[in-house]
């Protein structure tokens, strides 16, 4: 802001700044209403009996339970599994996507963008008709004879991942896409013409310049996987049970709110936590980058 | 970007039959249940042998499911006209204010996109079930305006970045009020960034599954949380012709969306 020498103009602007501010106050509150309340209702109602007293007993009940240490396992193992393929599948996507010309790169997006922008119960649904015992893929497997036996592919952790796998890839592709086309393609024709052969400059150039868009990706992974809920319920068919299965489980067929509570807090705990591992990751890269370039 | 290997013939070979593969896997599940949905049969058959609008008829003949369209259609319109408004103006401040207030306002407003959106449903269960609104379409609604506010914000930041406020400098010294101002020289010349973020909050709203199916019940049932409670116990066509006319519904909204926006 200028500094006016004019008290009424100066007084002018505070005003104006002031009603700007005003602007956004409506879109505050319904975030307050129905986003920040609702958090500080769980921790609220985490630390009270049913009765309505307070109590940590709902911490001990649940942090002594074998059965939140298995859901926190199976919450990471999801989280990072699905972390995996996308970096497995999504990586070399992103780089023969970014080396298409650009008509055949949006084509090709489209097919991307389709799933990001179908329900993610239809695709669901897609997936148990797809992977049933009586599914088509085991059809073909068994009818190619390639396995004697139809395999377990859903209704446990297999058919999970591989739900959250197709539900993430999109997302994860995008800021990946994103990063490695502004790389500037004199770099990777520089790194050519020095005679380095195409993994090597797959490996020392182009990758090296995607890890801010593979880091984005991996962040967003992780914020969507941790809580997943749909995909868990209806392809893990009760047998796989990551925190938000057990909070679900808890609050509607138990009705004990302190519990679930306790859990959605350990929900929260464990986003803070690798958020935390990720922004030290970030700084550690930013600081080797940095030690490198003057080495 | 990778024209300087034009020799490297089995690497792009590699790396595009791999790309097909990895398409295929992202298409499949969205393209499966269309032909089922006009299976003749009860079972589940791929390809199906008879072909039938049976699933529909059953579909568009459910009193339930004809609830849940009509709850989840009005929740929609209802998410898009508060959504927009709101997020127009904070998207007004954040434009105005600049620096770090307004990268506070916008941090604030991207919460809800970051908690995971099972927290917020039972969060909101909570708070709902304390003033005893637990499956009014109240409560949903205001789960899916605060998710649908940061989406319309990531369209229309964008735009109003682009508009030059000197023309509402101008108005304003000519003697129009600010909802004059507002009403007159910014929503007309958005136009078409305010239609994308309408139906962007539509679709959000309409995608939404989970604070609906906890704080939804009843008579206000949306039809996701029908479908994931049908998904649980059975899995017959009728899904298969819901998921079609779904997709094709939210194909037309992208398309319209996408086309408006560059033309």
């Amino acid at each position: 802001m200028t500094v006016l020498a004019d008290p009424a103009l100066a007084a002018d602007a505070r005003r104006e700044r002031r009603f700007f501010l005003s602007l956004s106050l409506p879109a505050l509150f319904i975030v307050g209403l129905a986003a920040i309340l609702p958090i500080l209702w769980i921790i609220r109602q985490s630390f009270l009996t049913t009765g309505g007293e307070y109590t940590v007993g709902n911490y001990e009940k649940v942090l002594s339970s074998g059965l939140t240490w298995s859901a926190l396992v199976t919450t990471v193992e999801l989280s990072f599994g699905t972390l995996a393929f996308c970096i497995l599948l999504g990586t070399p996507l992103a780089l023969a996507l970014a080396s298409a010309r650009p008509r055949v790169a949006n084509l090709l997006m489209a097919f991307v963008m389709l799933p990001l922008w179908t329900s993610i119960l239809v695709r669901t649904y897609g997936w148990l008709v797809l992977l049933r015992r009586e599914g088509l893929i085991n059809a073909a497997l068994t009818g190619s004879g390639l396995t004697a036996e139809p395999l377990p592919l859903v209704y446990n952790f297999t058919g999970t991942l591989i739900g959250m796998v197709h539900y993430m890839l999109p997302l994860f592709l995008l800021p990946v896409y994103a990063a490695m086309r502004d790389i500037d393609a004199n770099l990777v024709r520089a790194s050519a013409s020095m005679g380095a052969t195409l993994g090597q400059t797959i490996r020392t150039v182009i990758l090296p310049l995607s890890t801010g868009g593979i880091f984005s990706g991996s962040l967003i992974v992780f914020i969507y996987t941790i809580g997943f809920f749909i995909t868990p319920a209806v392809l893990g068919g009760g047998k796989v049970n990551p925190l938000s299965i057990r909070i679900e489980r808890t609050l509607s067929t138990f009705q004990d709110w302190g519990s679930a509570s306790v859990l959605g807090i350990l929900l929260l705990v464990l986003m803070a936590l690798i958020g935390v591992m990720f922004l030290a990751a970030r700084r550690l890269m930013a600081r080797n980058k940095f030690g490198t370039a003057h080495a | 970007m990778l024209e300087a290997y034009p020799d490297n013939r089995l690497a792009r070979v590699l790396l595009w039959s791999f790309c097909a593969l990895v398409l295929a896997f992202l298409m499949l599940p969205t393209l499966v249940v269309v032909p089922l949905s006009f299976s003749a049969s009860d079972l589940l058959e791929f390809p199906p042998r008879a072909y039938s609008l049976r699933w529909y008829e059953n579909f568009f003949g459910s009193a339930t499911w004809m609830a849940g369209l009509r709850t989840s259609l009005i929740l929609g319109t209802l998410t898009a006209t508060l959504a927009v408004p709101l997020a127009l103006l904070a998207c007004i401040s954040i434009n105005r204010l600049g620096g770090r207030t307004a990268l506070a306002i916008q941090g604030a407003l991207l919460t809800p996109s970051i908690v995971p959106g099972i927290l917020l449903a039972i969060g909101l269960f909570f708070v709902l079930a304390a003033q005893r609104l637990v499956g009014t379409l109240f409560g949903v609604l205001v789960g899916h305006v605060v998710l649908a506010i940061p989406v319309a914000c990531i369209v229309l930041l964008p735009a109003l970045a682009r508009f030059d406020w000197n023309q509402v400098q101008a108005a304003r010294s000519l003697g129009a009020n600010w909802a004059r101002a507002i009403g007159g020289i910014i929503v007309p010349q958005l136009q078409i960034s305010l239609l994308s973020a309408t139906l962007m909050a539509f679709l959000t709203s309409l995608d939404e599954s989970v604070i609906s199916i906890f704080v939804a019940s009843g008579q206000n049932s949306t039809l996701p949380k029908l479908m994931f409670l049908s998904l649980r116990d059975q899995i017959d066509p009728t899904i298969a012709a819901i998921s079609t006319l779904w997709t094709v519904i939210v194909l037309v909204a992208v398309l319209i969306v996408s086309f408006r926006q560059k033309s």
